[in-house]
């Protein structure tokens, strides 16, 4: 772990820049920063959305793991419940039905000069995120935590080693691929 | 450089990308790729334009201040970065209204926009609830194996598909 680098706060500013800089590079050269592509993954007729995140998963699985086997990074899984998790995802895909952008391919529209993103888009999102935390003394209490199940992961619940499931997972995710690619997909 | 250039990428050479971005990010900056906080934070920030210092009074701008931090220059970055790609490909373009969306509702732009800001305001509220997105939850998440992302990206969808296919072939 570097530590040092970690607790250097402009440094790490400067990082983050430069790490959204490449992701939104990578993000316009998929395709991914465009409506008709993602309405095309949710009408299931285009399926780049779902390939370029599963090549991302597989990578990043194996990626992470192994940093975190050489101690040299942690995991940070989010905590969860059924009240925020399935109603708040659920909210989400709505949303994402409606909008055709998520929050980090919308910030790549606007970049590209899609503009429905910019003065829709964006605005809707800042409306909602605020919404949100005028009401989140209310969902707090009542809502959110119903069916808490905290920051488990998948190899905690079945008590196996990562390993064990991130390499059948991998390979899973690569048969799924093939199978999109020769259904012609 | 040709490749810099190019209109687009294998879809699989970009993920691999993003794999690999987010092997970064946990190492050099021990966190996990993530967008939607930076639009709490940015809501927040607007609102104190309005209120003043009160804002952090409230107990989800406690959590997450509004100010600006790691996430919200990725973002800030996403926005530079997707501009660099399409200025070098030519596909820097302004567009008002997509075209999958104008061969349904046609090309108003204003209906277009009612539409992204209603669609917009129902995910920002989803975000939020759920504690991540396509990229917290979808990616960063998934790769950790937690279970809450998981479930979150099912959700999602579940939730924008069912959406997307009654607008399209419903109404």
């Amino acid at each position: 772990m570097y530590k040092t680098l970690h607790a250097k706060k402009n440094v790490q500013l400067g990082i983050g820049l430069f790490i959204g800089i490449l992701f939104g590079f990578f993000l316009q050269k998929g395709g991914v920063t465009r409506y008709d592509v993602i309405m095309g993954q949710l009408l299931l007729t285009d399926f780049t959305v779902i390939k370029v995140m599963l090549a991302a998963v597989v990578t990043g699985k194996i990626g992470v793991h192994l940093l975190k086997s050489l101690g040299k990074a942690e995991l940070h899984p989010k905590p969860g419940s059924f009240g925020s998790t399935v109603i708040g995802g659920l909210l989400f895909g709505i949303g994402f039905g409606i909008l055709g952008y998520c929050p980090g391919t919308l910030a790549g529209a606007i970049g590209q000069g899609s503009l429905d993103a910019l003065f829709g888009g964006l605005i809707g999102l800042l409306i909602g995120a605020g919404l949100f935390a005028a009401f989140y003394p209310t969902l707090e209490k009542k809502i959110l935590p119903k069916g808490n199940f905290g920051d488990l992961t998948l190899p905690q619940l079945l008590k196996l080693n990562p390993w064990v499931l991130i390499i059948p997972l991998a390979i899973g995710i690569i048969a799924l691929l093939i199978w999109i690619e020769t259904s012609g997909l | 450089m040709e490749w810099l250039s190019l209109k687009q990428w294998s879809p699989y050479a970009v993920g691999i990308g993003i794999g690999l971005l987010s092997c970064v990010a946990f190492l050099l900056s021990d966190k996990p790729i993530g967008c939607s906080t930076a639009f709490s934070r940015t809501s927040g920030m607007i609102e104190g334009l309005f209120r003043g210092k009160k804002v952090g009074d409230k107990a989800y701008y406690k959590k997450f201040s509004p100010s600006i931090d790691w996430e919200w220059m990725l973002v800030a970055g996403i926005f530079v970065g997707a501009f660099i790609s399409a200025m070098l490909s030519g596909e820097f373009r302004a567009e008002w209204v997509p075209a999958k969306w104008s061969s349904i509702f046609g090309n108003s732009a204003f209906l277009r926009w009612g539409g992204a800001l209603v669609g917009g305001i129902v995910m920002g509220v989803g975000a939020r609830w759920a504690g991540g997105c396509t990229s917290g939850h979808g990616i960063s998440g998934t790769l950790q194996l937690a279970v809450s992302s998981w479930l979150a990206v099912l959700c999602f969808f579940v939730g924008g598909i069912a959406t997307a296919l009654l607008i399209y072939h419903v109404f």
